[in-house]
């Protein structure tokens, strides 16, 4: 039976859930009016949560009869969702009333979110990742509705909905196969029942199906179809929330799924894994060139992000570096992209916002600043040095070379060549085209996320040690 | 010897009405036939011993889930003619798929071997039946051992019941809300209206619509 040290271990996600009821109940007395005040307090909670779990004890241990776990690689991860939440709300809480979002439900739902992607990374357990995929799931799709006078938002939570359902039955189905191939649904004992009697039919099918309902969280191709339409039909702060802390918490909870019970039949996922990081690579380097809207470029661009990231998952290795290279990856790959999404947010001319990448023409001349910031993601997200995402791809592609996947690697460095013209495109508009009307002042939010944003992508080559080592130290815990 | 005459009984309405709900025209028939058909798993699963399990299924699927679905059938027109127009088109490459998904499954199914050492190790033992009654296996697994998925599941309905209030609740003024001020003070004089019929005569609507214009 659980014990009253098993809640220590998930008082960062305790701190949030009562936080959210404590929110909610503020909501339903004070109505519209507390949007603010509960905006500030939710982001008190985040900070408090990560300040929580940063001070836990980094040793492995299972809480509720090991249906929870807890390793510093659960630590690094939560507190990376958690500091993507943070800035996704701390950037957005101006937004909420412009965009008809002004309800504190907003953030109650954006805090339950978050709860859901923290547990996802602490599973142990096959229904604890189940549920908190729910968890995570049912509070997007309703965020994604959430402006429900617009037919775009509306249709983009419907279409995320239905499309998520279906994932998740995929990934039920492949759950039920592998509880009876392996008799067991925690993480423990499968990998042990596959260590001892290695891989059968039966598991090769629930693992398959199990990956198809995963990589939909992550929105890896093939099953990548809802998120250019979600991105775009969702409003923009809800998409910046959507592009980060959740894919980040994705991908942690795939790391864990195939590293921890499945690292025994690594030869068996690792087509899977090889196949979808070919394709997401591939398609988003091509689709993303076709783009005007800047926000359904960012869905292209998050996709072939993903395919990157699942090359270093690929390279799987016993020493624990491929899984360094994705968590670095996706380190870097967050904080870009929170930036990436404060330039969009200041998009506005006199209170609307705007999105096609032609509004950002001349940006250069009437915000030197932002344009330079801008410009310094897209060159991070393209690969070039000696920006922070160089160094991610690096890793990530001379993990793939160092377990002998050229194809992967030559793959990668092709489809990221394409992808560049696009990153590219948006710099040469920046700079060459013909100015427009100024945007609206930034927000001091904004800034600082720009800023911090900017300083890290700049700075990231020259001081990559402490991250490397925090990297290094979670990849470890997972063996 | 009972029992098993009773299984077959079971299985083969079971799956009878399972055949009928897929191939009856009306769609009402379909969700009759899917009732008959949980009334016979309940059967299967009173004669396992599962008496709780057979009550869940009876009470969630036919009292509540089933219930909902005859509403919708019932409210809604579909014209299933017109729904099932394509098929004949769709029908070689659904063919297809669904022997490829049949052969697949059959493959996996046809794999599986009973082994003593996965039932051991399965996550938790099942309590023997003599000495533990249903309801108290259940619930020593779902309040004891599973405690944390039943808090996290109530977190998700909470998630829903929030999401069902946020994305339909109206306000402004064309939403038609209760105002308990104007109706406590609805007294005898304004809400009471004495009306002397003529016998032999109905009450015409037009005196209905004048007095409501009163109002």
């Amino acid at each position: 039976m659980s014990s009253e040290n098993d809640f220590l271990y998930i008082l960062p996600e305790l701190t949030l859930i009562i936080g959210a009821l404590v929110a909610l109940l503020i909501a339903g007395f004070k109505g519209k009016k507390s949007v603010g005040f509960v905006a500030n307090f939710g982001l008190g909670l985040m900070v408090l949560a990560a300040i929580i779990s940063f001070f836990l004890p980094a040793e492995v241990v299972r809480v509720f009869n090991g249906l929870v776990i807890n390793d510093s690689y659960s630590i690094y991860m939560k507190i990376l969702t958690l500091f993507g939440a943070a800035a996704t709300l701390l950037m957005i809480k101006n937004f909420l009333q412009s965009r008809k979002l002004d309800q504190p439900e907003f953030i109650v739902l954006l805090i339950f979110a978050t709860v859901g992607m923290m547990f996802m990374i602490s599973a142990n357990n096959l229904l604890t990742l189940y549920l908190g995929i729910e968890l995570q799931s049912l509070s997007l799709y309703i965020l994604a509705a959430f402006n429900r006078s617009s037919t775009k938002a509306t249709e983009s939570g419907l279409k995320y909905f239905i499309l998520g359902a279906l994932s998740s039955g995929m990934l039920l189905f492949g759950m039920s196969y592998i509880y009876g191939f392996t008799g067991s649904t925690s993480f423990d004992l499968i990998a042990q029942n596959l260590s001892e009697n290695g891989s059968s039919m039966g598991v090769i099918f629930g693992l398959t199906l199990m990956s198809a309902g995963l990589m939909f969280k992550i929105s890896a191709v093939p099953f990548h179809m809802w998120t250019p339409d979600v991105y775009e039909g969702a409003p923009t702060p809800v998409t910046a929330f959507f592009a980060t802390a959740p894919k980040v918490a994705a991908m942690a909870m795939i790391i864990r799924v195939l590293y921890s019970p499945f690292i025994d039949i690594s030869a068996d996922w690792q087509q899977i894994v090889v196949f979808v990081a070919i394709a997401s690579m591939v398609l988003g380097g091509f689709a993303g060139i076709a783009q005007n809207n800047i926000k359904r470029l960012m869905a292209y661009s998050s996709i072939a992000h993903m395919g990157y990231a699942l090359v270093g998952l690929a390279a799987f290795s016993e020493a624990g570096t491929s899984v360094k290279a994705v968590i670095l990856y996706m380190s870097v790959y967050l904080i870009t992209t929170l930036g990436v999404f404060a330039c969009i947010l200041a998009m506005k001319r006199s209170g609307d916002s705007f999105e096609k990448i032609s509004d950002l023409a001349g940006m250069w001349r009437n915000h030197p600043i932002i344009a330079i910031s801008l410009t310094i993601f897209m060159f991070s997200l393209t690969g070039m040095p000696p920006f922070a995402g160089f160094f991610a791809k690096f890793y990530v592609f001379s993990a793939a070379v160092n377990e002998g996947l050229w194809l992967l690697a030559v793959v990668g460095v092709l489809a990221s060549v394409v992808g560049a013209y696009y990153y590219l495109r948006i710099i040469k508009v920046i700079y060459f085209d013909e100015s427009k009307e100024p945007f609206d002042k930034m927000a001091i939010e904004l800034k600082i996320v720009l800023g911090f944003a900017t300083i890290f992508t700049l700075i990231f080559t020259f001081f990559p040690s402490t991250l490397l080592e925090l990297a290094q130290n979670a990849a470890q815990s997972l063996n | 010897m009972v029992a098993g005459i009773f299984f077959y009984i079971f299985a083969i309405f079971l799956i009878a009405s399972a055949i009928m709900v897929i191939s009856a025209r009306n769609p009402v028939y379909a969700v009759f036939f899917l009732i008959l058909g949980f009334f016979n798993a309940t059967g299967l699963f009173i004669l396992l011993g599962a008496e709780f399990l057979a009550m869940i299924l009876l009470m969630v699927y036919v009292g509540a889930v089933m219930v909902l679905f005859l509403f919708v059938v019932m409210m809604i027109d579909i014209d299933f003619k017109e729904l099932s127009k394509g098929f004949l088109q769709y029908a070689p490459i659904g063919t297809l798929v669904g022997v490829i998904l049949l052969a697949e499954i059959i493959m996996v199914v046809g794999g599986y071997v009973y082994d003593a050492e996965t039932v051991r190790s399965a996550a938790v033992p099942i309590p023997d039946v003599n000495t533990v009654s249903n309801l108290e296996a259940f619930g020593l697994l779902l309040y004891g051992e599973y405690v944390f998925f039943i808090e996290l599941a109530g977190l998700i309905l909470l998630v829903a019941l929030i999401g069902a209030v946020v994305l339909t609740l109206k306000t402004g003024s064309k939403a038609l809300r209760q105002d308990i001020a104007t109706q406590v003070a609805r007294t005898p004089a304004t809400a009471i209206e004495m009306v002397s019929v003529k016998s032999g005569q109905a009450f015409s609507t037009n005196d209905t619509i004048k007095m409501n214009k009163r109002d």
